[in-house]
């Protein structure tokens, strides 16, 4: 849920990277955190186990720039991916504006992408979100690793609606910003319509 | 559907802060932040100026929604109130209408029974707040997005 301050003259929006556990969910905002400008962005919180896995959420807040004198600030959040830990995906999810979808482009983890694609789905219609109606990009991590899903069959069970796509290499950094920009903007775009 | 929005126009946002300073000065708090449920900061009072009011404000919310859904598994209402004590510095997060949460961070300065008692006569204040924002949002008003345009847009994301 967007939320509109006119005192400080802000708009902030909610961005939530879902996926499969070890996707690269948490790498895509190290990467974004990493490159960001220090004025652009606040401390990045990762709530994680022992062993690096995250275990409620990483949060990112960042800057985006002005638009008509109102500061444009997206919180990012990643969810934990692995599958037991449903609940607390749920609640990440409450007050989304925006979802990134990564997926694992391995061969192996096929099954886990498609499960966690429709635990998505299921998850935001518990809210009463509607995956279809809410902006969606989707990214296709790890495409540097050998044993990788060619494009089109990724796209053809992981992108049936077609809504944009990217190619990603997260702990390079490529595709990273593109993906988030994207989302950005169908955001604003998306807020601008009800406006 | 588009997703709803929390708007807060200036009168508001003023009556907030004004709550929030003056159950500072009464609690005897260190800080007081009004969050909202998503995890957006509304208004923060005391020496939040020295904490990393963003970040706090995401746990906190994290945390609230955390314990809702521990509320929901025993089949209990949401906690409403929850009090953290720490060596020097506690806190005490409140729920104020299902919507937003009032977090007090205090020390040896003040009691937990004052805090609790200060925070309760905000929370109806704030609840009144709470509704006339919601009564605005539904009646229409200026939106800042009517003069956004797509250049606009596009523009903020060229580098």
């Amino acid at each position: 849920m967007s939320f509109i301050n006119y005192s400080s003259r802000e708009i902030n929006c909610k961005l939530v990277y879902y996926g499969p556990g070890l996707c690269g969910k948490t790498t895509n905002l190290q990467y974004i955190y990493n490159k960001t400008k220090p004025d652009a962005k606040g401390k990045m919180i990762s709530l994680a186990t022992e062993t690096e896995r995250t275990l409620f959420f990483d949060f990112l807040p960042l800057s985006l720039g002005e638009i008509r004198g109102f500061r444009t600030r997206f919180h990012l959040y990643t969810v934990p991916g692995q599958v037991f830990y449903d609940a607390s995906r749920k609640l990440i999810l409450k007050g989304v504006d925006g979802v990134c979808f990564v997926a694992d482009s391995q061969m192996e983890r096929m099954e886990a992408n498609i499960e966690s694609l429709e635990n998505l789905r299921d998850n935001l219609t518990e809210q009463g979100y509607d995956l279809d109606k809410l902006p969606y990009v989707v990214q296709y991590n790890k495409r540097d690793l050998p044993s990788v899903v060619p494009i089109e069959e990724l796209a053809e069970v992981l992108n049936p609606t077609k809504v944009p796509e990217f190619e990603a290499v997260a702990t390079t950094g490529m595709g990273v910003f593109d993906t988030l920009k994207a989302l950005a903007k169908q955001v604003l775009t998306e807020l601008r319509k009800g406006g | 559907m588009l997703t709803p929005q929390l708007v807060m126009y200036e009168d508001e946002v003023r009556r907030i802060q004004s709550v929030a300073d003056r159950l500072q000065q009464d609690s005897r708090s260190r800080a007081i932040l009004v969050v909202d449920k998503n995890g957006q900061l509304i208004a923060a009072s005391g020496s939040a100026a020295e904490l990393d009011t963003t970040s706090l404000s995401s746990l906190v919310a994290g945390n609230v929604a955390a314990t809702g859904g521990i509320a929901k598994l025993i089949e209990e209402d949401e906690f409403t109130a929850q009090f953290h004590e720490g060596k020097d510095a506690s806190v005490h997060m409140s729920l104020i209408g299902r919507r937003v949460i009032l977090l007090a961070l205090f020390d040896k300065n003040t009691t937990l029974g004052l805090v609790k008692l200060r925070v309760k006569k905000a929370s109806t204040e704030l609840e009144s707040i709470l509704e006339d924002v919601a009564k605005k949002a539904q009646s229409p008003q200026q939106s800042v997005f009517a003069e956004i345009t797509d250049a606009d847009i596009d523009n903020l994301f060229n580098d």
